[in-house]
């Protein structure tokens, strides 16, 4: 069912422009091609192209980079190393005190697959990633750890000596009495949460231009860069300037962020590096391969939380022990996603006891940033998940575990124990609402129907209060008291916009909130508009930023859902400044006084005789023209910047009580699932999705906010996952391995509205952007528990994983020679079998350690180097279709037995990936002068080919074995003597060099 | 067929949006790569250059095609339609166009471009399609702004507008 968007254009009386869905300004020419996206804009003469090595390995010592092949390329202006980048840049700010340092490229060891290890600069973008394949690094690989609760264990490999044992910061709190609590309770409950990564993944990736002018030794970049513009001071530093030698501007467009494009900023570091180091601007944009592999994504977190309930179900306290996973660096500005949700880990209820322990630790895996919901759905599904097993064990039914919890009407501005004040909101009429606009009933009974034919049903609920306008305060809370008092305060969220007008009068509005696309000028235009009495078109409003030019805070940006209650609010302050200014002006003018000043319908009147009026464009422009005739007290009214930051946002107290968000929205979701019995896949009956974010500006956007983000969120429960493999290969790099949800798979949610206003926020707006990422996910899991009477769900509840939940694993596969690996995750790839070649045991081992003839047989291969009697080097260029690659091949041969037996191991890399071997080979006379050749192999494939070819990988392994073996008791059986070697690296290379390519 | 010569520049001739233009392209570039940045036609964008997203979708004479997985050899001397041929002006959009805007369809507009492309090459074969039909279409863009629904409401909108106009012209 589709709910149409009311179209509300002009009407012409007096009423306010805000809350009506008009048209959006952005939209002509996004429709029309005219988008301006950084891709889209032209760039200087001359500016030069980059591309990025990376590391193929989770974790491994670089022990040399051979970079002369690449440099003398034609075309190619540089290469830089992590050498280089040092040479010219300081470490990245790391956010909680520890001795360790964070390089936007990798310095002498890699530590995530896909961090960086050489830019390489050149004419364009083709040469710059034809050199990239020149390129040679030497890599001894580490172990690898991957999980979260692993990187903790006492044998776990160690990422940063800085950080001991893995872990980055270990925090205990406590707020009421949380003990006692526990103790003196009838019920505790609790749950082990594993949630996992996924990202928003903007279509458009990112984008940075950077130039550098050596002689005032400062830096101009435009980059895609979304905010929190704290951001700005990092980049600021690492590139070893003052703030105002490091102009960053963005483009007029951004293709999507939800957060990501935050993560833009060590590209900014490293391409202005490069630019400083070529002399000429430098542009990079990145690629998709790149974007899913290494730009950021949020925190997988492992929770224990266990809560102390009455036999009501009143929860009387909770216990957090979360466990973070900021992946291989803790990148500015985690641990944020851990902290700022707070004052918020009491969810929509009052509980007055919370105990945490909070760890953040370090994995081999990309480092983590901000993503739509940011810390939310980690919190919720635990809390929202719990409270469902709560109602199981007591047999109440969920809904009422949720209403004996909520907060009471009364109790607004409620402070939670934790700290946040819970600014308005209506929680029990909210829910009341939702459950009979959205029909309950009619689902209960679906859910009866369903189940009495032997169907699988079910129904989830989910209460969230959804924070918006971050305290930029609230990560002090990872620090103590005591390092906060040395460090000094941080809080607020200054907001910032400047209304201006020119010499005809008209409107302009620039604000720093750097949109994504969500509408930002249209908002402002309605904004202003109806301060002025003016139409919206008569407004035009700039969204670009200029750290050069333009009032900006570290708060600026597009996060926390901060627009509509911050920003725009204090667009319509600044509006307000002007209006009061032009008021007395007008005042003056028409003999009147400036309280009886109207601003309607394009003119500046007299409230009790309208006729007596002045045209705005009149006024508006007088201070351009006329500044002597203006009043004494009315000042200038060319322009007005006001900046806005709430008193509310204090700092964290000496009690660790932080109110980490000025605004607190309200959802109440249900929704009924029905899971195919023979697919397992999760289908959504009905989604009912219930908001109080305050006052609505824009209904059309407020709903396209929600629609999208329960969009994303309804992937990230069902199909999204960043997976890894144990050995930390990536293996979700393309779009058709990490799956995103189509037009077939999303329904259309039924939105149900409440406005109760915001008494901190100028418009009474609150955010609503993010909502539905913390609520939804676990939503439709507790229907899915719901419906298949299960415990634990872990997500996304793909139809493999519910099989699993349902069925039990699956066995292994009965026979045959070779044995794929059935464990998801590992890449090893294990099997043995025989040949039988026509040449005796002596023959094949001569072949076997003789370069001449592997030379000749190894596909592809055009040299080998005996290094010793039992150590070979080769090169060789394989090819699968169109995509041709080059790949070094290490193999040495241990536990020599001649002629009857040896082990070989080895490893081959090139740019689309490694391979490790390791086999042992068996040489048997078979009586007529031949021999029997017995084998087996354990090998492991990583690099891009796990990330974009995994799923064909093991199939096509058995394949080219197969190919082999048959091949060379052929050439045997022909040529006795000259006939084919058997050798590992070859088979190594050929596994290497399977899939997948760069363009 | 002819041979390219790996690292020569060669002359792609194309009508797009009805005007002949010319520009030089190495055989290994993209169409996209090719419209976008020797073209000057920036309207069609690139989303993941695997024919995953989407966003890069045109029609090459008369059939739809992903212009990531389109080589601007390829094209020589062929018809081509992208999102700047949409709009039967400079300053007024097509029937399409407008019941996107009017029903929220799009916010970063940077998957649009394909999506328009696909559903005007659609509607201009089929003159009422279903919300099925539509969504299968539309299998194969990913949009993750919008969640989709507003982008099925204006298809559905403007195929009944589409459908009416037709219906007006031949009746008159």
């Amino acid at each position: 069912m589709l709910q149409a968007v009311k179209s509300a254009n002009p009407g012409r009386g007096d009423e306010p422009w805000v809350g009506r869905s008009i048209e959006r300004v952005e939209d002509a020419a996004l429709l029309s091609g005219g988008g301006r996206f950084i891709d889209d804009l032209g760039v200087q003469p001359g500016t030069l192209h980059a591309t990025i090595l990376r590391s193929p390995h989770a974790h491994a010592d670089i022990l040399s980079i051979d970079v002369d092949a690449a440099k003398r390329l034609p075309g190619v202006a540089a290469v830089l190393i992590g050498s280089d980048v040092k040479a010219v840049t300081a470490s990245l700010v790391v956010g909680v005190k520890a001795p360790v340092e964070c390089w936007p490229i990798a310095m002498d060891r890699v530590r995530y697959v896909g961090e960086p290890v050489a830019v390489i600069v050149a004419t364009d973008r083709a040469r710059a990633e034809d050199a990239a394949e020149l390129i040679n690094v030497e890599y001894r690989p580490r172990a690898a750890v991957v999980d979260p609760l692993g990187t903790l264990a006492p044998d776990a490999p160690l990422l940063h000596d800085g950080f001991p044992g893995n872990l980055a910061s270990d925090r205990h709190f406590s707020y009421g009495d949380p003990q006692k609590a526990f103790a003196d309770a009838p019920h505790r409950f609790s749950i082990d949460i594993k949630y996992p990564r996924n990202s928003c993944t903007p279509i458009e990736t990112y984008g940075v231009v950077a130039s550098h002018d050596a002689g005032e030794d400062a830096f101009e970049v435009l980059a895609n860069f979304q905010g929190p513009f704290s951001i700005h001071t990092v980049i600021a530093r690492a590139l070893k300037v003052p703030g105002n030698r490091l102009r960053l501007r963005t483009p007029p467009d951004s293709g999507g962020s939800f957060g990501v494009k935050q993560g833009v900023f060590p590209y900014i570091v490293l391409i202005a590096a490069a630019a400083r180091v070529t002399g000429r601007p430098v542009k990079w944009i990145e690629d998709r391969l790149e974007h899913l592999t290494a730009s950021v994504s949020a925190t997988n977190r492992a929770t224990t939380l266990s809560a102390a309930v009455a036999a009501d179900g009143k929860i009387l306290a909770l216990d957090w022990d979360q466990v973070e996973d900021c992946g291989a660096h803790l990148r500015a500005p985690e641990p944020a996603t851990l902290y700022r949700m707070h004052g918020n880990l009491t969810g929509a209820y009052d509980i007055r006891h919370v105990r945490i322990r909070n760890r953040v630790v370090v994995t081999n895996k990309t480092p983590t940033g901000l993503n739509r919901g940011f810390g939310g759905p980690q919190v919720y599904f635990a809390l929202e998940r719990l409270v469902q097993r709560i109602a199981i064990g007591l047999g109440l039914d969920p809904l009422d575990v949720i209403k004996r919890n909520l907060i009471d009407v009364g109790a607004f501005p409620y402070r939670t124990a934790t700290g946040a004040l819970l600014d308005s909101g209506n929680y029990q009429e909210a829910v009341a609402r939702a459950v009979e606009q959205g029909r309950l009933a009619e689902l209960k009974a679906m859910r009866d129907e369903v189940r009495a034919r032997g169907g699988l049903y079910g129904i989830g609920f989910t209460a969230v209060v959804e924070p918006s306008v971050s305290n930029m305060g609230y990560i002090t809370t990872v620090l103590t008291a005591a390092e906060r008092r040395k460090a000094g305060p941080k809080n607020g969220a200054q907001a910032t916009a400047t209304v201006g007008l020119d010499p005809v009068g008209s409107v302009t509005v620039h604000v720093a909130s750097v949109p994504q696309g969500q509408g930002h000028r249209t908002v402002l235009s309605q904004v202003v508009a109806d301060v002025f009495g003016l139409e919206p078109k008569d407004i035009r409003v700039n969204t670009e930023i200029d750290t050069a030019k333009d009032a900006w805070s570290i708060a600026s940006g597009n996060y926390a859902s901060r627009f509509a209650a911050a920003v725009a609010g204090t667009a319509k302050l600044a509006a307000e400044r002007v209006a009061g200014r032009l008021a007395r002006i007008a005042a003056s003018q028409l003999n009147v006084e400036a309280a009886d000043i109207v601003f309607a319908r394009g003119f500046v009147a007299s409230k009790h005789n309208p006729e007596n009026r002045i045209a705005f464009s009149r006024v508006a422009a007088l201070s351009h023209w006329s500044p002597g005739s203006l009043p004494d007290d009315a000042g200038q009214t060319i322009r007005e910047t006001a900046f806005w930051t709430p008193p509310e946002l204090t700092p964290p107290d000496e009690d660790d009580r932080i109110n980490s968000s000025l605004c607190h929205g309200f959802i109440f979701d249900f929704c009924g699932v029905e899971i195919d019995r023979t697919t397992l896949e999760t289908r959504i009956d009905r989604y009912v999705t219930m908001h109080d974010c305050g006052t609505i500006l824009h209904p059309g956007m407020v709903d396209g906010q929600i629609r999208g983000g329960f969009a994303q969120a309804l992937g990230a429960a069902l199909y999204e996952e960043y997976a890894y493999a144990e050995d930390g290969s990536f293996l979700t790099g393309t779009l058709a391995d990490y799956l995103l949800p189509t037009t077939t798979e999303v329904p259309e949610p039924e939105i149900i509205h409440m406005e109760t206003p915001s008494p901190f926020t100028p418009l009474g707006a609150k955010g609503v952007g993010e909502g539905n990422c913390m609520s939804t996910p676990v939503c439709i899991a507790n229907a899915v528990a719901d419906a298949l009477g299960v415990a634990d769900i872990t997500l996304p509840l793909v139809p493999a994983r519910l099989a699993e939940m349902v069925r039990g694993a699956e066995p292994p596969p009965a026979g045959g020679a070779i044995a794929a690996s059935v464990r998801e995750g590992d890449r090893r790839l294990r099997g043995e079998g025989q040949a039988s070649v026509k040449a005796a045991p002596e023959q094949v081992w001569a072949m076997l350690l003789d370069p001449n003839t592997l030379q000749s047989v190894i596909p592809g291969c055009q040299r080998v180097d005996k290094v010793t009697e039992t150590h070979f080097r080769a090169d060789v260029t394989l090819g699968i279709g169109p995509v041709s690659g080059r790949y070094r091949a290490d193999v040495q041969l241990f536990d020599l037995d001649p002629p009857r037996a040896v082990t070989l191991r080895g490893g081959a890399t090139g740019a689309l990936g490694f391979g490790n071997a390791e086999g042992r080979i068996t040489l048997v006379p078979d009586g007529s002068g031949g021999t029997r050749l017995t084998y087996s192999y354990d090998a492991a494939i990583g690099g891009k080919v796990a990330s974009i070819g995994g799923r064909l990988l093991d199939g096509a392994t058995r394949v080219i074995i197969g190919q082999f073996f048959t091949a060379l008791a052929r050439k045997a059986s022909g040529g006795g003597a000259t006939g084919s070697g058997f050798s590992l690296f070859a088979l190594v290379a050929k596994l290497a060099s399977l899939f997948g390519g760069r363009r | 067929m002819t041979r390219l010569k790996a690292d020569h520049r060669h002359s792609v001739r194309v009508t797009l949006n009805g005007k002949l233009v010319q520009a030089e392209a190495e055989p290994r570039t993209l169409l996209s790569d090719f419209l976008r940045h020797q073209i000057g036609a920036t309207g069609t964008h690139v989303g993941c250059e695997h024919g995953v997203c989407g966003a890069c979708t045109i029609v090459v004479d008369g059939t739809l095609t992903r212009s990531c997985l389109t080589l601007a050899a390829q094209v020589d001397g062929c018809e081509i339609r992208t999102v700047e041929g949409l709009a039967p002006s400079a300053d007024r959009l097509g029937v399409l166009q407008q019941a996107f805007r009017r029903n929220h369809a799009l916010q970063c507009g940077f998957c649009t471009a394909g999506i328009l492309m696909s559903l005007d090459h659609y509607l201009s074969r089929n003159r009422s399609p279903t919300e099925a039909e539509i969504r299968d279409l539309l299998s194969g863009h990913l949009c993750r702004c919008t969640g989709y629904t507003p982008i099925i409401q204006a298809a559905l909108e403007a195929a009944a507008q589409l459908a009416s106009s037709k219906k007006e012209t031949s009746d008159a």
